[in-house]
């Protein structure tokens, strides 16, 4: 009883690139759900489709931007934020979101990352963890968990990762979630909270990686990810992000961890004018 | 200052304060940039003068931020630009390229320091001009406009947003840090908004649009966010269409596009200067700051019966080669004085073909040459 | 679960059967739909997709809730609903 699927009765086609299907990532990968959130998000936010940009950088989660039926920038390796920053910045009236890796918002783009979420700029970012570098054939990152295996860390990962709703709570950010993309729904919620809130919002979503991650630490399939976000994840909003790091084969907390109020970069900048404004007068 | 908070009038300004002016005088309207000596003038004085014009200044934490932030802001609608020196030009070549790659408009001024690394931080060089043309990967060409003064690093600042515009393609300000911290007579006048050359926009429905299908100039027109295109840009190799197409006959058409749009346009943006060239038997070649020593120089072998002359280079990139293939026939030799071991006389030889033959004036930097060594080689260059 | 009577706003929260729609083309065959569908409505096939993946199938259309998980869940969107809109 399979029907191919005709346009008009996929609602959310209009927001796929439909000339860019069947997409890259593997079977069982998670980033295709959480585009799936991304796009539910747009039409639960009631925001207009033709004032967001999306903006990824490089790697699996980062050819998101290719297939997303908006304003989309696939720009350099951890670069994404800066370049939010500028589009955001150049034109207040976008709604900004960033769409990308742990290896690249984390790694190479920390950075920028901590940076952006100290000046709170108005944008949302995505970040997809599954935990290694997957584009580039399954290497360790700054949140592979310690022990993991990796192709560069054969012997397992010595190095300890980072806690990333801690570090990007701790710089600055007004929004922090973490959600798996099995708890899809409240992925979704997520996404359209932070869409909606001014404010630098974060949301760490741990992705399924079979064919790499998954496959060199005992996860083949999607599904065995899948089943063990079920078994390990435990729902705790408001958690203290200090208590939420991941390691190898414990509890994995989720949930929405802050959402608090502070000026954002495009209040504070209007501060500049409004000051230079007086001194010119005086 | 007149009401919208454009200068207008007669300044004695130091170089990079003229560089800030230029920008803001050009519709320049964001500008994201990190401190380093000797650019840092150019920071601060749009930090204070962006708010009267209505325009952002971003303190970036890094020049490569500063470098993706202008990018963002150009696909904003906003010009932008950033300035630096030699160890921040390094680091933005990857995101240059990234600018040369979606074809955005924007501009980076260099005001060059002596390197290599962290070198002289207060003299001046001209040591990144190779770095200018080639700093980032892969096949690609480049706009870069070398000023000797304030009031040019002023003048040159509008040619460079309005080339940038123009063809879609970052464009640079390669100044160094005698003209950036020198001080000088500068006439800012009223820029009329037609002299401002804006990028060409879609003239097709959104549905219609192809991001890089070019026009007969080969620079496509260009959608900004916001307007309801729904385009797609990438790095990656793209078609028409922007979407990433890996394979070499994409690859192919699209790197010749890239960089065809400015070879086969370059009659339209080379510039540069000649004195004495119709009689001379030797032409010194230079530019930037080292051009105002040359000219003295070209002025005392004149006196001394040489018939010297020089070709000032206004554009060094893309390269006068055709002038110098020209006058290669005409003259003995060329003197090329530059505050490096030897950069842009490489492009001199080149195009000479062996047809005149090619004397380096070399200052590794932390100074500009005096006359007097650049009179010696042009004697030299006619024994 | 059986109820002992009818709720008052049975009308409004009956759940609604849907059409469940899997584009073959698209379809990977991760098993996400399958095993996080509540109600066992769908199940791997013996079918090929044109790719060479084992396809997912709907295995009993009235189990269905309409629930939505499988859409959601998908990593190709390649399975959706279309709610049929009478009440039960």
């Amino acid at each position: 009883m399979t029907t191919p699927i005709t346009e008009e009765e996929n609602k959310f086609n209009s927001l796929i690139r439909l000339d860019r299907m069947p997409h890259i990532w593997c079977a069982g990968c998670g980033i295709g759900p959480a585009v799936g959130c991304f796009i539910r998000a747009i039409e639960s936010s009631g925001l207009d489709p033709d004032k967001i940009a999306l903006i990824s950088g490089i790697g699996c989660a980062g050819r998101a931007a290719g297939y997303v039926k908006l304003d989309s920038f696939h720009t350099t390796h951890g670069r994404a934020l800066p370049f939010a920053t500028g589009l955001k910045v150049g034109n207040p009236d976008l709604n900004v979101v960033v769409f990308s890796g742990d290896g690249d918002l984390v790694a190479i783009g920390g950075n920028h990352l901590i940076h952006s979420a100290r000046r709170n700029i108005d944008i949302t970012v995505i970040c997809i963890n599954n935990f290694n570098y997957g584009m580039t054939g399954g290497q360790m990152g700054p949140t592979t968990p310690l022990d993991a295996r990796s192709t560069t860390t054969p012997y397992g990962n010595v190095e300890y990762p980072f806690n990333v709703p801690y570090l990007v709570a701790a710089s600055g950010a007004t929004y922090v979630a973490r959600w798996t993309v099995l708890h899809a729904r409240q992925l979704e919620w997520s996404i359209t909270e932070a869409l909606i809130k001014p404010g630098f919002s974060f949301i760490e979503v741990l992705a399924p990686c079979p064919t790499l991650y998954g496959r060199m630490n005992k996860e083949p399939q999607g599904m065995n990810t899948m089943h063990s976000y079920q078994e390990r994840s435990v729902v705790k909003d408001g958690a203290d992000p200090k208590d939420v790091a991941i390691n190898y084969d414990g509890q994995i907390v989720v949930g929405k961890f802050i959402d608090t109020e502070r000026q954002t970069f495009g209040d504070q900048c209007k501060l500049v004018l409004d000051r230079a404004k007086e001194k010119k007068k005086g | 200052m007149s009401e919208d908070g454009v200068l207008c009038g007669t300044f004695f300004m130091n170089g990079d304060v003229a560089c800030a002016e230029g920008a803001i005088s050009a519709g320049c309207r964001f500008f994201a940039g990190y401190p380093i000596t000797p650019a840092t003038e150019v920071a601060e004085r749009m930090s204070e003068r962006l708010p009267h014009v209505g325009g952002i200044y971003i303190q970036m934490e890094d020049e490569i931020a500063s470098m993706n932030a202008i990018l963002g802001a150009s696909w904003a609608g906003k010009k932008a630009m950033t300035s630096t020196s030699g160890p921040g030009f390094s680091l933005m070549m990857e995101n240059l390229g990234l600018g040369v790659m979606l074809e955005t408009p924007c501009v980076l001024v260099n005001i060059q320091r002596a390197g290599p690394s962290t070198g002289l931080p207060t003299l001046a060089a001209q040591g990144d001009m190779m770095q200018a043309r080639w700093g980032s990967h892969g096949s690609y060409e480049i706009i870069a406009l070398a000023p000797s003064s304030p009031q040019e690093i002023f003048d040159f600042t509008i040619t460079a947003f309005n080339l940038s515009e123009r063809y879609r393609v970052p464009v640079l300000v390669m100044s160094d840090e005698a003209v950036g911290h020198m001080s000088e007579k500068v006439v800012i006048p009223r820029i009329a908004p037609e002299e401002l050359v804006s990028r060409r926009r879609p003239e097709v429905a959104p549905e219609e649009y192809l991001p890089y299908k070019a026009d007969g100039d080969l620079v496509p027109p260009m959608a900004i966010a916001g307007e309801g295109y729904r385009f797609h840009v990438t790095g990656l190799t793209h078609d028409e269409r922007g979407y990433p197409i890996m394979t070499a006959e994409v690859q192919d058409q699209l790197v010749r596009r890239l960089v065809d749009k400015i070879r086969l346009n370059r009659k339209d943006i080379i510039s540069y200067e000649e004195i004495g060239i119709e009689d001379a038997e030797v032409i010194v070649c230079a530019y930037g700051i080292t051009a105002r020593v040359a000219r003295l120089a070209v002025q005392q072998a004149r006196d001394a019966g040489i018939r010297a002359g020089m070709l000032r280079l206004i554009t060094v990139w893309p390269f006068a080669e055709d002038r110098i293939r020209e006058l290669a026939e005409q003259v003995k030799a060329f003197v090329v004085p530059e505050i490096n071991y030897g950069q842009i006389v490489l492009e001199v030889e080149r195009c000479t073909a062996g047809k005149a033959s090619t004397l380096l004036v070399p200052h590794m930097g932390g100074g500009v040459h005096h006359p007097l060594t650049i009179l010696k080689a042009i004697k030299e260059a006619v024994q | 679960m059986k109820l002992w009577r009818t709720p008052f706003d049975q009308a409004e929260k009956a759940t609604r059967p849907a059409k469940v729609l899997i584009d073959k083309e698209r379809c990977k065959g991760c098993g996400f739909c399958v095993e996080f569908c509540p109600r066992g409505t769908l199940v791997m096939s013996d079918e090929l997709s044109s790719k060479g993946y084992t396809l997912a199938a709907v295995a009993d259309e009235s189990k269905c809730l309409g629930c939505g998980l499988c859409d959601i869940l998908c990593p190709e969107f390649a399975i959706h609903l279309v709610l049929n809109n009478n009440e039960s």
